[in-house]
């Protein structure tokens, strides 16, 4: 089933996106559109393939939006569980580095010590016509 | 404060022109006038300038441009922001990659404490205002040479807003004004660098180095404040000559240690902003200035002949000299920014809010950095118009070349001539020669002590400034020579002789009657033909002036 972070961080990103565009879901309907499906599938690189899958996805929200039960008013938001503690300072010195054999060994295909990859962007398949993203 | 110097050039640029006052027209339409802008609290000049384009015979159609830029900065550590691997420039590929920059699993990340020294100070040159808590986010993508799938930022709570880069406009012939422009920084922020891509056409596939992966960066965005080109390109050297002045990035944009993007967008004043572009690939500061002027020319095109600009992102074609798209965005790029949730926030401090028995290693006091400041280069450039009494074009080139301002007061020190001469000679010869065989400051065969040795003759007057010029290029062709050794060579001292001087004038006076008339007669011009045949007769080895002052007093009555 969806973990809990994903749920959690799917609904918030949802809940995010709202924001932006105004062709939103309405709110707390639950249905999710296949635009967005599309758009989730292509950002994500998941999978939905049946409408079981999509079914599952509008539990998982519902589920989720049970949070807007609680008022939180005036409440500052958590960043992180980590929000406590102290983000340690590493100092600046050379300690890693040089496995490039190693790292190497996981690569699927390897050309004089580089990592192949295919050329761009692959667009997934039932898109328009999409040019392969260049350089960074 | 001065700052580096711009000119503007009244070219054969269809559409841009300088004319400050008043706005002076000619030929068809292609003109600039200036008008006061949207108020800037910073500068004391908020000016704008107009750009009227060519086919405008009807009614002037005014158009401005907006220019904001994003410019990368790697930050000059020795190892990475979050992983122990080392950065530098050219290394066998993927030999300086760890665990972490590869993306493998169970790695964390891990703050490196000079990258945020790097940014602090970076913020404090920039009068920003630093974050004392400022957070880091992921921003998603899917790229190959970002192996994580998605690169640590600072998006909601960057560590550094709010702050100003003042550079100079020069306008004018001589006298030429000085225009000190301003520029408001939006926000600076710490960012991981991508690996690097080679692709390969041929065999339709791309090759991935992951040396870059990971290393710092400092992302500063300047907001849309800048018009043209050339107020770009100039706000980005200066940026260029703080982060070398700190220390902290080398900022060289041939080696990728600085990568500007500009957005630029057009509009007619008075109206709302238009769509803008994204203009990326601008990896050198030739051509940034033309990249973004030729994109400005562009979209007044589309815009003239009735088509719309798509907010897009274009690169720079260096051969065809105009921007091309670059990838067609469905719609806005979404990052599903969120939370990093390894990293808690990070907090600095200052002297009253450090807590006490804290580790020092562990902590970061914003005031100790800031008095660690070193001068920077608009304060050199005041310290130097101070100190020496030189004009600010000549200070500003004096910090525009690596090593120069060194050599400089290295001659300053040893030589008793006035700074002015110093300088003169320093960037017009010395620069002169050095650009002519392309060559930096420390390959110059020429040292400061000889320099100095050189203007002392020349001070003393023991060589005219012509026989200088020669001694300097017989310094510059054969090492190990001083120049008292090449004067005495070449017999280029000048005549010290006040008798033997007198004699030569003596001889061509009577050699030359009807000149002699002429000068009696009142021909100012005269005179100057004496001189030169005395001259010609000491073989160029006499004062010019003490051959005038003796001409002078046997020509009076």
């Amino acid at each position: 089933m969806w973990p809990l972070a994903t749920r959690l961080g799917l609904r918030s990103w949802l809940g995010w996106r709202r924001g932006f565009t105004s062709k939103a879901d309405p709110q707390g309907s639950g249905r999710v559109t296949a635009e967005v499906i599309e758009h989730l599938e292509r950002l994500a690189l998941v999978d939905f393939g049946s409408q079981e899958a999509v079914a599952r996805l509008e539990k998982a929200i519902a589920f989720a939006d049970r949070l807007r039960a609680v008022d939180t008013d005036g409440v500052e938001p958590m960043e992180s569980v980590l929000e406590d503690r102290c983000l340690y300072l590493r100092s600046d010195s050379v300690v890693e580095g040089n496995c490039a054999e190693e790292l190497l060994q996981n690569a699927h295909q390897v050309v004089e010590e580089y990592f192949v990859a295919p050329p761009g962007n692959i667009s997934l398949p039932k898109q328009d016509e999409q040019e392969p993203f260049s350089d960074n | 404060m001065a700052a580096p110097m711009l000119r503007w050039w009244c070219l054969g640029r269809r559409w841009l022109l300088a004319c400050i006052d008043g706005g002076s027209r000619h030929g068809r339409g292609a003109a600039i006038g200036f008008t006061s802008s949207r108020k800037r609290g910073q500068t004391s000049v908020a000016q704008q300038p107009l750009i009227t384009s060519q086919k405008s015979r009807k009614g002037e159609h005014e158009w401005a441009a907006v220019v904001g830029l994003e410019i990368h900065a790697q930050i000059s550590s020795n190892s990475k922001l979050f992983s122990g691997s080392r950065v530098h420039f050219a290394a066998p590929p993927n030999s300086l990659v760890s665990f972490f920059d590869a993306s493998l699993p169970g790695t964390l990340p891990v703050l490196n404490r000079r990258c945020v020294e790097a940014a602090v100070m970076t913020g404090l040159a920039l009068n920003c205002c630093i974050n004392k808590k400022s957070l880091f986010d992921r921003k998603h993508y899917f790229y190959a040479d970002l192996p994580a799938g998605y690169q640590i930022t600072q998006q909601r709570l960057p560590i550094a807003v709010n702050g100003s880069l003042a550079y100079s406009v020069c306008v004018g012939k001589k006298p030429s004004r000085v225009i000190t422009k301003t520029v408001r920084i939006k926000q600076i922020q710490l960012e991981q660098d991508s690996g690097k891509s080679l692709h390969d056409e041929l065999r339709s596939q791309t090759l991935i180095d992951l040396n870059r992966a990971g290393v710092g960066l400092l992302e500063v965005v300047l907001e849309p404040d800048m018009s043209c080109g050339e107020e770009a390109a100039t706000a980005v050297r200066e940026l260029q000559l703080i982060l070398q002045a700190l220390g902290t990035s080398r900022a060289n944009m041939a080696e990728g240690q600085l990568r500007v993007d500009a957005n630029v967008s057009v509009h007619h004043p008075g109206e709302p902003l238009g769509v803008r572009t994204e203009v990326k690939n601008l990896n050198s500061a030739k051509f940034l200035a033309k990249a973004i002027d030729s994109e400005i020319e562009r979209q007044i095109h589309e815009l003239e002949n009735g088509r719309e600009i798509l907010n897009e992102t274009r690169s720079f074609d260096y051969k065809l000299g105009c921007t091309m798209p670059m990838r067609d965005k469905e719609g806005k790029q979404d990052y599903r920014f969120m939370p990093e949730p390894n990293l808690p926030p990070l907090l600095l401090y200052d002297t009253e809010s450090l807590p006490p028995g804290a580790d020092p290693q562990q902590v970061i006091n914003i005031d100790w950095i800031r008095e660690q400041l070193p001068e920077l280069p608009s304060e050199t450039r005041e310290r130097l118009i101070q100190q020496y009494g030189i004009l600010p074009e000549h200070s500003f080139a004096l910090l525009n070349e690596v090593g120069l301002l060194e050599f400089f007061q290295n001659v300053i020190k040893e030589t008793r001539a006035e700074p002015k001469k110093v300088t003169s000679w320093v960037l017009n010869i010395f620069l002169g020669f050095l650009k002519q065989q392309n060559l930096a400051v420390n390959e110059s065969p020429v040292t400061p002590s000889a320099l100095a040795e050189l203007l002392n003759l020349l001070d003393r007057k023991a060589i005219s400034s012509t026989a200088a010029k020669q001694v300097f290029e017989e310094l510059w062709r054969s090492e190990g020579k001083t120049p008292s050794q090449i004067v005495s060579e070449k017999q280029l001292e000048l005549m010290q002789d006040q008798e033997a001087l007198e004699q030569a004038c003596h001889t061509v006076m009577e050699g030359h009657p009807q000149v002699v008339m002429d000068v009696k007669r009142g021909n100012p011009r005269a005179i100057n033909k004496l001189i030169g045949l005395v001259r010609k007769a000491t073989l160029s080895r006499a004062d010019p002036t003490a051959i005038k002052e003796i001409l002078e007093r046997k020509l009076s009555p």
